[in-house]
């Protein structure tokens, strides 16, 4: 059995209220994919559609999309791990490729958050958590990743200038990528300003800063297998390391609140298949969602000693320009978070950056990178590492 | 009195609760009395908060119920200055994660303590609240 490589991506630009339905809101990365890997909707075998089912008012949306989008009448389907659901798109995909069922499958990723009112965006993230036992007590996602910082801080001596450091290494990145949400600078002395909605406090310690920008869109990737991927391509990436888990839904059940296990479980799974190390990694994609997530990661994949996280951020090492460059497009903190696209879209920013075509974001000539995608709080972790070879 | 057919006592826990039916219903009777109650299996003696019905370990369903008593330690918590939908009337609030040592216990912190006075390692104990909209919860307070 062959490898299985990537040779189409596309996204959405991520807006706030975009000005369409979700079909059309799919399209737009579809159309951007299409164009990418230059093949006909004949040649894809299968669908996979990913986003998280709260947000959407239609029901089985993966049908609806394979009538717009032309692909049909190959089978297709959905899943979801709530922010994860299309990095767990890109595993299905391999899998199905790997099996031999199928050489060509698509990956649709896409969240419309704005079709409901951020208030209730909120209580409906919050029950991504345990309805039973947490919700009743008011939980929401900042809240449960506030309980993270204030543990790593408490127990590394993390700061939370540290933390406002990630938010602008994500802003510098945001402000060039023209696929991102926000677009504007964040400083460290908004932090400390009243006057700055970036210093109000959300759930402590957490500020407005520290949280990811919400954001309707779409992303989109063909994936193929080898034999396929070199027809249609001369630029396939191929994917080397798949690692996935899960960690109890209730904090109770958990025994760690200074990193996600689930991210630390998948990089080592992820890295033993594609038989590197972290010191390997040229491009990062991790999932910022809170800055204190981005610092975790940082830990948990092993760019960094638990605990010394905030050195790398320090000594901006996770620059485009540093030993290890993380989110230098702009991450989920400043490029947006449509949960159900996120996944995808952070696959298409390592594509193509490994292919070279990343633009002003571009790193030196990096051959290996790595995705990691977390689904609720630290519920679910993907990932995925892919290669120029 | 005709008898009750669905026992939904559920409803009763946590200013707004998702879950109205469940096979762990008498822990809201026992935080009527005042008690905050884990299940303890008696096949394989594996100890559960919050409490469940079944155990993973032995798949055995015959659970007895235990008090959460004493004290635990306080490992992680948050203030929130926003809520969900239904929560609004409860900020700001903290929640908060004790480790009890054979179980762990998720809840929100009294909220008569002071900032200052939060201190993660410091040992804290879970009382029954009644909050002001008659539901029922559980709290951290100082030990
Ligand atoms: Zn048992």
């Amino acid at each position: 059995m062959g490898k299985v490589g990537i040779i189409g991506v596309g996204q959405s630009a991520f807006v706030r209220g975009y000005g369409g339905s979700i079909r059309e809101l799919a399209f737009e990365g579809f159309k951007e994919c299409m164009k990418d890997a230059q093949i006909s909707v004949k040649d894809i075998d299968a669908s996979i559609v990913c986003s998280a089912p709260e947000y959407d008012k239609q029901r089985s949306p993966a049908g609806v999309f394979a009538e717009y989008l032309g692909l049909t009448p190959q089978p297709t389907f959905y899943t979801e791990s709530l922010c994860s659901s299309s990095s767990t798109g890109l595993k299905l995909a391999y899998s199905l490729i790997k099996s031999g069922l199928h050489d060509v499958v698509m990956v649709i990723g896409f969240q419309k958050m704005s079709e409901i009112s951020s208030a209730e965006s909120q209580e409906r993230m919050g029950r991504g958590a345990d309805i039973q036992w947490e919700s009743p007590f008011g939980t929401m996602m900042p809240a449960y990743y506030a309980m993270y910082a204030r543990a790593h801080m408490e127990k590394y001596g993390t700061t939370l200038e540290d933390l406002a450091l990630i938010r602008v290494k994500a802003s510098t990145y945001g402000q060039i990528n023209e696929k991102a949400v926000y677009r504007k600078p964040v400083t460290l002395e908004m932090f400390s300003d009243p006057q700055s909605p970036m210093s109000n406090p959300v759930a402590s310690p957490l500020r407005v800063g520290d949280c990811c920008a919400n954001a309707d869109g779409s992303s989109c990737l063909i994936v193929a297998s080898e034999e396929k991927a070199r027809a249609f391509s001369n630029k396939p990436v191929w994917i080397l390391g798949i690692g996935a888990a899960s960690a109890p839904v209730n904090m109770a059940a958990r025994d760690l609140f200074t990193g996600l296990s689930v991210g630390e479980q998948a990089g080592r799974q992820a890295y033993e298949m594609a038989g590197v190390t972290p010191k390997d990694i040229d491009v990062a994609e991790v999932h910022d969602c809170f800055t204190i997530a981005e610092m975790m990661a940082y830990e948990n994949l092993g760019f960094a000693k638990p605990g010394e996280g905030k050195d790398l951020i320090k000594s901006k090492e996770t620059y485009k320009e540093g030993s290890i460059p993380v989110n230098v497009d702009g991450g989920l903190l400043s490029k947006g978070h449509p949960i159900g696209a996120t996944g995808g879209s952070q696959i298409r920013t390592i594509v193509l950056q490994l292919r070279g075509e990343a633009g002003e974001m571009q790193v030196k000539d990096p051959e290996i990178g790595l995705v990691h995608n977390i689904g609720g709080v630290g519920l679910y972790g993907n990932v995925t590492i892919l290669g120029r070879a | 009195m005709a008898k009750k057919e669905v026992d939904d006592r559920f409803k009763k826990f946590g200013t707004v609760s998702f879950t109205s039916i469940s096979k762990v219903n008498d822990f809201i009777d026992y935080l009527e009395k005042g008690k905050v109650a884990g299940t303890r299996c008696k096949e394989c003696g594996s100890v559960f908060f919050p409490p469940r019905a079944d155990c993973y370990q032995c798949l055995s369903s015959n659970m007895e119920w235990f008090e959460v008593s004493g004290t635990g330690k306080l490992l992680a918590y948050s203030k929130l200055q926003y809520g969900p939908v239904g929560f609004e009337g409860d900020l700001p609030y903290c929640i908060a994660v004790l480790d009890y040592g054979d179980y762990k216990v998720f809840g929100r912190i009294a909220g008569e303590l002071k900032d200052e006075e939060i201190k993660i390692g410091m040992d804290m104990k879970t009382v029954v609240n009644k909050l002001p909209n008659g539901q029922l919860n559980y709290v951290f307070q100082r030990a």
